[in-house]
């Protein structure tokens, strides 16, 4: 085992660089430790400047996503043994401008998500004495693989679509409007439905399947994508077909 | 904080920085470049439609004109070229029919319909429908 591994670590520090550039650090390596130890490592005792995102450690919420060796990765789940010899090239996300060093800008994801209506609609509530919505485990499996996205943007970084058409709304969105359409007691599916039939919307995808590879909550996005295009697809069939019927 | 290093650089109007996508961003990964070769490789689907449907229409002319037809298909240069179409066609439909069950989430009850069984219904359709088409084309 080596006694230390190098990063090369992308800095943008827009009052003194126009353009970003990698510097190098020396960290000590470590057999248990994760790349954002190491990025921690060099905030604490090599350059306090540096700057990133991170906050649980735990791969939950999904806050330390970056390019590491040109791959989007949660740094806190990837271990520094699993890049041996390196250096190990740490970038912000692919596809989002950069604020500063590490830090990429993602107003652009949190308003598509808010676009999607990411809860349980309802077309009327019913009163609180009538207790809970019910909801049998195969209803709740019908969803539960996409409610277990942690909004960390990987799948963003791995879209080429995303980064060549930055009005496309995206994988996480839509994988998270899935999680709501398939909720027994939603009832949004025509309102996201206008939505995401949009241009920017499922049919910007074309299926490259990266989003779904990348995820680290095998939420399977490009999935989710191409099950509302079939989806989509058939209502557009049944209102053509059958267009008297009360839709 | 010290003066600015970047004579640009106005205080409290940051810039962000945007990356350039480059043309041939797709050549970053073998991921990228099996989806651009499955998008490119369409092009050879349109072509062998084409074929099919101009060599119904010489059919159409009489046995003279298809025997000239099949003549032209026998030389080398488009065996050649048509030999390629035909790899380049695999490629298409297996990466195609392969993702089929990603899309395709059927239920029968309350029990989903195995991914297996999506995939095996497609190519059996797939091989289903080559095979008449082999039949029509070479039966004497």
């Amino acid at each position: 085992m080596p006694e230390t591994i190098t990063l090369e670590v992308q800095r943008y520090r827009p009052e003194d660089e126009a353009e970003p550039v990698f510097e190098r650090f020396d960290v000590p390596f470590r057999a248990d430790w994760m790349v954002l130890d190491a990025l921690n490592y060099i905030k604490d005792n090599l350059d306090g400047t540096l700057s990133y995102r991170w906050a649980c450690r735990m791969g939950v919420c999904g806050s330390c996503g970056m390019m590491v060796n040109g791959q989007p990765l949660l740094t806190c789940a990837t271990y520094l043994e699993r890049l041996l010899p390196g250096p190990i090239r740490v970038e912000p996300l692919k596809g989002f401008p950069v604020i500063r060093d590490l830090v990429g800008d993602i107003t652009d994801f949190l308003e598509k998500l808010s676009r999607v209506k990411p809860w349980i609609v309802r077309e009327e509530e019913k009163p609180l004495a009538e207790g809970e919505y019910l909801q049998t485990p195969e209803q709740l499996a019908d969803y539960e693989q996409y409610s277990m996205c942690i909004n960390c943007m990987l799948c963003y970084a791995a879209c080429p679509i995303y980064e060549l058409e930055p009005d496309f709304i995206g994988p996480a969105a839509i994988a998270i409007a899935q999680r709501y359409n398939l909720d027994s007691r939603d009832e949004g599916v025509q309102e996201r439905l206008d939505v995401l039939s949009q241009h920017d919307g499922i049919w910007a995808c074309t299926f490259v399947g990266e989003c779904s590879v990348v995820c680290p909550k095998n939420v399977d996005p490009a999935g989710a994508i191409q099950r509302y295009k079939v989806a989509a697809t058939a209502d557009w069939f049944k209102s053509v077909l059958t267009p008297w019927a009360n839709r | 904080m010290g003066e600015p290093l970047n004579p640009r650089y106005r205080l409290y109007h940051p810039k962000w920085h945007r990356t350039r996508i480059p043309i041939f961003w797709w050549l970053r990964s073998f991921a990228y470049i099996k989806f651009i070769s499955r998008e490119l490789t369409s092009l050879f689907v349109a072509y062998a439609g084409l074929l099919l449907l101009i060599e119904v229409s010489v059919l159409a002319r009489g046995e003279a004109a298809y025997g000239r037809f099949l003549a032209w298909l026998q030389s080398p240069a488009v065996l050649a070229l048509n030999a390629f179409v035909l790899l380049a066609l695999l490629f298409h439909t297996f990466t195609w029919l392969n993702l089929a069950p990603r899309a395709l989430v059927l239920r029968v009850g309350k029990r989903r319909v195995p991914d297996a069984l999506v995939l095996v219904a497609h190519y059996s359709a797939w091989i289903a429908a080559s095979a008449l088409l082999a039949w029509l084309i070479l039966r004497r």
